[in-house]
């Protein structure tokens, strides 16, 4: 039983080794010529400006944590809008009770405040 | 799928919708009159208990097989019913002298307690993930209520961290339980087991990390660690809903898991789950012997407790013994939810509203100052540590049963010897209320009066007379459905 997963152990073996290997293959035979613009960090091209590590108010934990509710929604939403015809009516009211659910809580985050941003 | 599907869920519904209501209702009300959301929280609680008692000795399993309604998930779901009602009268006076009334506490104990609900009728391990992870995440908020003091905060941080854990473990055997059998039902197990169309190996390693998950939910040793500091640290009204409810509710899907879906297995769990027990007994009670808080002995005593209502899984491994272990089990978990919240309910009225008053010193003189809360208090200890005429003697004496019925004689013996010990701790707390002098500085608040008059007189009333409830555990049949 345990043989059927074979293939997917050789996959994972061949695909990280083959990562390693063309990584330290341009680590070994790459010309290198540092200088400052290129030692600086990433920042979508930007200049950088300040150090990396800034302090973040911690509203922005709430504001994710809201987020990712959302996201999820529609995570389910997309699927269950195609197969609507073929579910009716009992489809249409589970998601309404998701929903609702999903209403309540914002509601509550809404009313406690935690979409102020002062 | 048809309406009766969602009629077998009803109680289940009830609480969490009720909750989610409660939710919106409670931001209209004045933060002066949360009462009012308690009161509606118990009002909830009494339609579920209504609709428990209206469908009890039927049997039929729902959604596929998802869910199972038959005596064992009706009369554990009545017991997290009853829990959480005596749960919300501690907590609403205790909450305003500590000065965290808010009115979340109650909608997040309906949410745990959905949790439990669930659990009770679980029919697959998925559910049971469900139940698991409802059941502990409202928990982990509640310890964290008294922010933002450090050891509320300690707790809860505790307690998530690795109730998380624990998480991780239960979710990865039931991956590795699902690719040995092919199936996630307990029912689909049970057949594929019989057919021997398993890998042994992944069955021993799934159902071992199930054990793993679960004995960190219930604390048996050696998974016991988190108890003490989250116990103690938690605000005692949410201590004394974790250490009943929480447990009962781990213990709910134990029994449902390993006796009923793995009984084929059991070759391999008996003797793991005979030694948890063994330790989780004497580990819980010698430790007890050297605490000072009351909180901290009351945790180990817990610990203590979860090892006695664990000899109930390797006495089932026999089989003609499986159906009375069950119910010995279930009768112990009531003897312990009563006893045990009665003596939460005495810890409440001692505790002061900066929080002290938590020392086992702090009771003497209790016995002059207030004879009857010392009375209560005496028979709880009576009843935890299993002496007639309480109802502590009555659980201990049909589980002992049980397991030499299993011809596990040691074990008892274990059991009969760990309960001798912890005599020393509980009666050393009678000592100290009616022997040593002292001015305690004790509440009376006449909720919390009548939770421990209520739980008192049942300790009392079923240590008397165990008949009535011993009528309704023997219509109690966790195994019908699969056999």
């Amino acid at each position: 039983m345990l043989a059927e997963y074979l293939p997917i152990v050789v996959l994972i073996v061949l695909a990280t080794g083959l990562a390693f290997i063309v990584v330290a293959l341009g680590h070994l035979f790459g010309p290198r010529k540092p200088n400052p613009v290129k030692a600086e960090p990433y920042e979508s091209g930007m200049r950088p400006y300040g150090p990396g590590r800034r302090r973040v108010s911690v509203h922005f934990y709430l504001i994710a944590v809201l987020f990712i509710l959302f996201d999820i929604e529609i995570v389910f939403i997309l699927p269950w809008a195609v197969v609507l015809r073929e579910i009716k009516m009992v489809g249409l009211i589970e998601m309404a009770v998701f929903i609702g659910v999903l209403l309540a809580g914002l509601i509550y985050a809404w009313k406690t405040g935690a979409l102020e941003w002062e | 799928m048809d309406w009766q599907d969602f009629l077998s869920v009803l109680p289940f519904i009830i609480v969490a919708g009720w909750a989610t209501i409660l939710l919106l209702v409670d931001l209209w009300i004045p933060a002066n009159r949360k009462g009012i959301t308690a009161g509606l929280a118990v009002l909830g609680l009494i339609a579920a208990i209504a609709a428990v008692i209206s469908r009890f000795g039927i049997e039929r399993e729902a959604f596929d097989g998802m869910i199972i309604v038959d005596g064992f998930s009706s009369f554990l779901q009545l017991l997290f019913l009853g829990v959480g009602v005596i749960a919300i009268a501690q907590a609403y006076d205790y909450l305003r002298r500590r000065d965290i009334e808010r009115g979340e506490y109650y909608i997040l104990l309906l949410y745990s307690l959905s949790g439990m609900l669930l659990m009770a009728s679980a029919g697959d391990l998925i559910v049971v993930f469900l139940a698991v992870e409802l059941l502990s995440i409202p928990l982990y908020v509640l310890a964290a209520f008294a922010i933002p003091k450090a050891d509320s905060e300690e707790s809860a941080l505790k307690y998530f961290l690795l109730g998380a854990f624990a998480s991780g473990f239960l979710v990865y055997g039931i991956a590795l339980v699902f690719g040995s059998t092919g199936t996630t039902a307990l029912s689909g197990m049970v057949a594929a087991i019989e057919s021997a169309e398993t890998t042994p190996i992944l069955l021993l390693v799934g159902s071992g990390m199930i054990l793993v998950g679960l004995g960190f939910k219930v604390a048996a040793v050696p998974f016991h660690m988190w108890t003490p500091d989250v116990y103690q640290g938690a605000p005692t009204s949410v201590t004394s809903f974790m250490a009943v409810g929480a447990k009962a509710g781990g213990f709910a899907a134990l029994l449902r898991i390993f006796i009923s879906a793995l009984p084929g297995a059991a070759v391999m769990w008996m003797p793991l789950t005979m030694w948890i027990a063994a330790l989780t007994m004497a580990w819980g009670n010698i430790a007890a012997i050297s605490q000072t808080n009351i909180k901290r002995m009351l945790a180990y005593s817990s610990i203590a407790h979860a090892g006695y209502i664990f000899m109930a899984l390797p006495a089932a491994a026999t089989p003609e013994v499986a159906p009375e272990a069950v119910r010995a089990a279930l009768f112990y978990l009531v003897t312990y939810a009563i006893t045990n919240l009665g003596a939460w309910g005495v810890v409440l009225a001692m505790e002061k509203a900066e929080g002290s008053g938590l020392e086992i010193e702090d009771y003497s003189g209790l016995g002059k100052k207030r004879p009857a809360l010392a009375l209560a208090m005496a028979l709880f200890m009576l009843s935890l540590t299993g002496i007639p005429p309480t109802v502590g003697f009555m659980g201990k004496f049909y589980l002992f049963q049980v397991v030499i019925d299993a011809n596990l004689i040691w074990l008892a013996l274990v059991g009969v010897v760990t309960s001798l010990i912890s005599a020393y701790y509980y009666l050393r707390v009678i000592v100290v209320m009616y022997m040593r002098d002292g001015e305690p500085e004790v509440r009376s608040e006449a909720l919390l009066n009548s939770t421990i008059f209520i739980t008192a007189f049942g300790t009392f009333f079923f240590g008397i007379l165990p008949g009535f409830l011993l009528k309704m555990i023997n219509q109690v049949s966790l195994l019908d459905l699969f056999r």
